[in-house]
């Protein structure tokens, strides 16, 4: 993110770069790296074995005895169609609704911290009873909703349930974000005659992004994941979950491995990529300021 | 000729009284209501404190309805054939053939993961008035299925207009206890619930449900959490027939499954994924559904695990095609209920599906399959499904086997708070 | 206030009055939306669970308290499977998940978005595939216990499936981003020259970490353990796949009462009396933890 980050922010690389050096010398220093790998393998592990099952030369319908090594899986992921297009309308609600509920969301953790307004106890109690409700009272509930106003069932009923859903995540990690930074920057700008629009963009944007950021992954990520309440609001509509759900009865397909494996891997490439990219322009941001980052 | 045929026994009075009102339909409801409320939005939601809906029970589906060239065919994942094409995608051979052969093009889809869930889903739509957007479900023999016809939310069928099931439909499935008379359901493929074994970590034969007490096997055994598959199944272990039990015998199969559950012998109540605890050995003996052992053991490559009926009896339970009201389609869908009783394409589902094909006259046309098929792969496979027990059941089998207790709304309360008590701990 | 004194000409949201109006310009749209689909619901929720009635015959308002007093009666045990499994999830999370978000935040570098992301994307597969595969590594034969029992390093009978430990991890790992995430958007935010500053008066890193680093991340560890203790509590998938007899939680119980026995007043009983009781909880740990509101947490 600090390609977005103003000029102002960057003399904060110093003390991290400090710190980076400095573990170099102390093997304690490695305890946390350590650490913070481990968990990342834990959190691995179960996609390793999805990633093996991919290559199970199964001949039945059950995918999870190992059976021999095949690439068959491999030839024609997209071999059953309508878990493709479960795959790709998973894909485009979540993104759909995560572009909704991360604005409405911010819109909520900011009103919450920059200003005073009645209700505001009320509006926090009903972002804790959103997560706490039962997916599948709320779920059924919100069908019946639906179905007595005659909205049809599908990817905008999905899109609308999603962004309820997803809202109190937004609003509640944005608000740690937002937690404790000091207002004068903004005050500063609107005394200058900025609007509150502006003011947003430029300043408190950017300030509050990496929470902006991770909230919008959780929500990505909830919105992908779900079942039960998209099970209700979804009509005939399929959804990744739903269609991999469904055939855990019957057995769920190699394909469906395959899929996951190739999401996943994309999402490695992209953020190898992005580390990649970051660190040549923080070195070319170093060269040119002569600013020596490492 | 199509005139009220006769209603089943275990009809209440609720349905019959429903029958004589007027159907308030969705837009009435709202109408009477004015615009949008909260009084509206309850009156007509499921949940809501309104009569239930007395829907069509009326032939005038198939004195007024007409064939319109498509059916909206919603079934369970990976429950039919498939073939995959030149371009690597997926199609379903039989239902090209039936397209065909008919004119009329299937959307087939397959929403139904989950019986009591689809329900849960479909409810609310239904009891509103508003179609579910399927000509044909299927649906398993289950207090939803009883429910969905003591609400009337399924078209009576016309059996005129099918006659191969008549003809080549099996006696067994002919006569489901569940729906007497075939007026709701026929159908769509059927399986038996009993006990899997592994054949490696046990040596001796198993042959009764009281196997699954054995001490011997400690930790390692899976019951169903269904209280109707665990239920009914411990109550034909204790010499009870389902359909003649009384609620007093519920409560005496719960202690037994309480003192299991309790003393550590079982493991836990699995959903469907027992047989992959099965196949993992984390049990070495579970109650088990017949086909997924075949797959089961087909997956793996191996000969280990083993299913069998118990000798007090076992189950048969019958996922069944409908039709529900305010199906857009109901001639296109009893044409293609009629259709897969054909022994040939009953052959090819069951090739396929390998549970248990409703039509006994598809095992010649796997014969001949196998005999005409070229790649060795192929023939063993269509040997193995023709002579499979799973699929072609013996008579012997089928005599051993009932189906789950049909319970009213009352008594499927009582059963599920019974058994959960012991299943939900 | 500075702002109502000011001389310059102001745009009108920066009046006293546009101050007084902005909040709910701001709050407008979300809250609408939670209250089209999500309070609206619950009224008829609410109303729901004071019905009686059978599915077939029809459900009436009845002021049925009955629900209530019954379901809590009947379940007490599967509501206190609930609050130990999802507290026991919410501190293995925390543990797992602060050094690592406080690594990322403080040690990555500019490889902070990808560590991000990385640590995501199992959540982007299907948590069907994730917990297959989990049952897969933690069979009573599979590749960790296997090797283990083969060398008699713990009794044969020894099993992590179907057991109480395996839903804590279970649903430690499925809420986990919703843990780390919070706290790391915290962390990320302190300024490191107040570290530094403090790296100057006490030299001792601990102490750095325990007068400076931790209190400033608070707000996000308050979010975090919001965002995981709550929906872990209220989860009955991973108890369902990974836990054996005598561990259902209530989320399965409201499920089962929902679906299968179709008995939606108690079931909405069931919801309601967890959500009030969860939010009466949070309330409570809100007040103990001594900030004002929940989502400031300042």
């Amino acid at each position: 993110m600090s390609t977005a980050v103003p000029a102002a922010a960057q003399p904060r690389q110093t003390p991290v770069a400090a710190a980076v050096s400095r573990s170099r010398i102390r093997p304690s220093r490695l305890i946390l790296p350590a650490y913070a790998h481990l968990v990342i393998l834990w959190l691995f592990a179960p996609i390793f074995v999805m990633m093996v099952f991919g290559f199970n030369d199964t001949h039945g319908k059950f995918n999870f005895t190992w059976a021999g090594f095949t690439l068959r899986w491999f030839m024609h992921p997209f071999g059953i169609p309508t878990l493709t297009s479960a795959a790709l309308t998973s894909l485009w609600t979540a993104l759909t609704a995560t572009l909704i509920s991360t604005s409405l969301g911010t819109m909520l953790a900011l009103a919450s911290h920059r200003y005073d307004f009645r209700g505001k106890t009320i509006l926090n109690s009903v972002l804790i009873m959103n997560i706490a409700a039962s997916e599948v009272v709320v779920g059924s509930a919100l069908l019946t909703l639906f179905v007595t106003y005659g909205v049809g069932l599908g990817y905008v009923t999905i899109v609308l349930a999603q962004v309820m859903f997803t809202i109190p995540f937004v609003a509640i990690t944005v608000g740690a974000r937002l937690a404790g930074t000091d207002p004068a920057l903004e005050e500063a700008a609107q005394d200058l005659g900025a609007t509150p629009v502006v003011t947003f963009f430029l300043i408190t944007l950017p300030v509050i992004f990496p929470g902006v950021l991770a909230a919008a992954l959780l929500a990505l990520a909830i919105s992908l994941d779900d079942y039960v309440i998209t099970s209700f609001v979804a009509g005939n509509t399929q959804t990744f979950p739903l269609w991999v759900f469904g055939a855990t009865r019957e057995g769920v397909p190699p394909q469906v491995n395959v899929i996951g494996t190739l999401i996943f891997t994309f999402g490695v490439l992209v953020a190898v990529g992005g580390a990649v990219y970051r660190s040549w322009s923080v070195r070319r941001l170093a060269r040119e300021t002569g600013f020596q980052s490492r | 000729m199509t005139t009220l045929r006769e209603l089943p026994e275990f009809l209440d009075a609720a349905f019959l009284r429903g029958l004589t009102q007027r159907r308030i339909t969705r837009r009435g409801a709202l109408a009477g209501a004015g615009a949008i409320s909260l009084g509206a939005f309850l009156a007509a939601c499921g949940i809501g404190g309104n009569q239930p809906s007395a829907a069509t029970h009326q032939n005038w589906v198939w004195d007024k309805a007409k064939k319109t060239g498509t059916l909206d065919f919603g079934s369970w994942p990976l429950y039919i054939d498939t073939a995959v094409d030149s371009a690597g995608n997926t199609t379903y051979p039989s239902l090209v053939e039936f397209t065909k052969e008919t004119g009329i093009k299937v959307n087939y889809s397959e929403p139904i993961q989950d019986i009591a869930e689809f329900f849960a889903k479909i409810a609310p739509q239904l009891q509103a008035g508003t179609p579910i957007g399927y000509d044909i479900i299927v649906i398993t023999n289950s207090i939803q299925l009883t429910n969905l016809m003591l609400k009337h939310w399924l078209v009576e069928l016309d059996p005129s207009k099918l006659p191969n099931f008549y003809k080549n439909g099996s006696k067994r499935v002919q006569n489901r206890s569940f729906d007497p008379g075939n007026r709701f359901t026929i159908p769509w493929q059927s399986g038996f619930t009993g006990i899997a074994y592994n054949t490696k970590k046990i040596s001796r034969e198993i042959t009764s449900y009281n196997d699954l007490f054995d001490p011997a096997f400690k930790g390692k055994v899976g019951m169903f959490t269904f209280t109707q598959d665990t239920g009914n199944l411990t109550l034909l272990g204790m010499g009870i027939k389902p359909d003649n039990s009384k609620p007093s015998d519920w409560q005496k199969a719960a202690d037994k499954l309480k003192q299991q559950r309790d003393s550590g012998i079982l493991r836990k109540f699995y959903d469907q994924s027992y047989i992959k605890a099965l196949s993992a050995g984390d049990t070495v003996i579970s109650m088990a559904w017949s086909g997924d052992v075949y797959q089961a053991n087909l997956s793996a490559g191996n000969e280990d695990l083993k299913f069998i009926l118990p000798k007090e009896g076992g189950l048969i339970w019958t996922d069944n095609m409908c039709i529900p009201v305010g199906a857009a389609h109901p001639v296109d869908a009893i044409t293609y209920m009629n259709y897969v009783y054909d022994p040939k394409v009953a052959a090819e589902l069951a090739e396929a599906i390998n549970y248990i094909t409703p039509v006994p006259g598809a095992k010649a046309v796997v014969e001949q399959d196998a005999a005409a098929a070229t790649d060795a792969d192929t023939k063993q496979s269509l040997t193995d499904t023709a002579n499979s027990s799973a699929v072609f059941p013996t008579d012997a089998d089928l005599a051993k086997t009932y189906y789950y207790r049909t319970l009213n709304p009352a008594e499927a309360t009582q059963w599920n708070d019974i058994f959960n008590a012991v299943i939900l701990s | 206030m500075a702002v109502g004194t000011a001389t310059v000409r102001r745009p009108a949201l920066t009046t006293r009055w546009g101050r007084a109006l902005a909040p709910y310009l701001l709050i407008f749209p979300g809250v609408a939306w939670l209250l089209i689909f999500f309070l609206f619901p619950l009224l008829t929720l609410a109303v729901t669970s004071l019905m009686s009635g059978d599915f077939v015959a029809g459900f009436q308002f009845t002021w049925n308290f009955n629900n209530y007093t019954y379901g809590l009666g009947l379940y007490a045990t599967q509501y206190s499977h609930s609050l130990e499994y999802g507290a026991s999830a919410t501190l293995i999370a925390f543990l797992l998940a602060y050094p690592a978000a406080y690594w990322i935040a403080f040690h990555a570098g500019p490889r902070k978005s990808a560590y991000l992301l990385i640590i995501l994307l199992p959540f982007f597969v299907s948590f069907v595939l994730r917990t297959l595969s989990w049952e897969t590594l933690m069979g009573d034969d599979g590749p960790i216990l296997g090797p283990l029992k083969s060398a008699h390093l713990i009794p044969s009978d020894f099993r992590v499936l179907a057991t109480p430990i395996a839903v804590t991890f279970g649903l430690a790992y499925t809420f986990f981003p919703y843990m780390l995430l919070p706290i790391y958007a915290s962390l990320e935010k302190i300024d490191r020259r107040l570290i530094e500053a403090a790296e100057d008066l006490f030299a001792n890193r601990v102490e750095v970490f325990r007068r400076v680093i931790f209190p400033l991340s608070i707000p996000g560890v308050f979010a975090g353990v919001l965002l995981t203790g709550i929906p872990a509590t209220a989860d009955f998938v991973n108890q369902t796949l990974l836990g054996g007899a005598g561990t259902t939680m209530i989320g399965r119980v409201i499920e089962q009462q929902f679906e299968v026995s179709a008995n939606y007043p108690l079931a909405s009983a069931l919801a309601f009396v967890f959500m009030l009781g969860l939010l009466a909880m949070l309330l409570l740990y809100q007040r103990l933890f001594g900030t004002d509101e929940l989502v400031r947490a300042r």
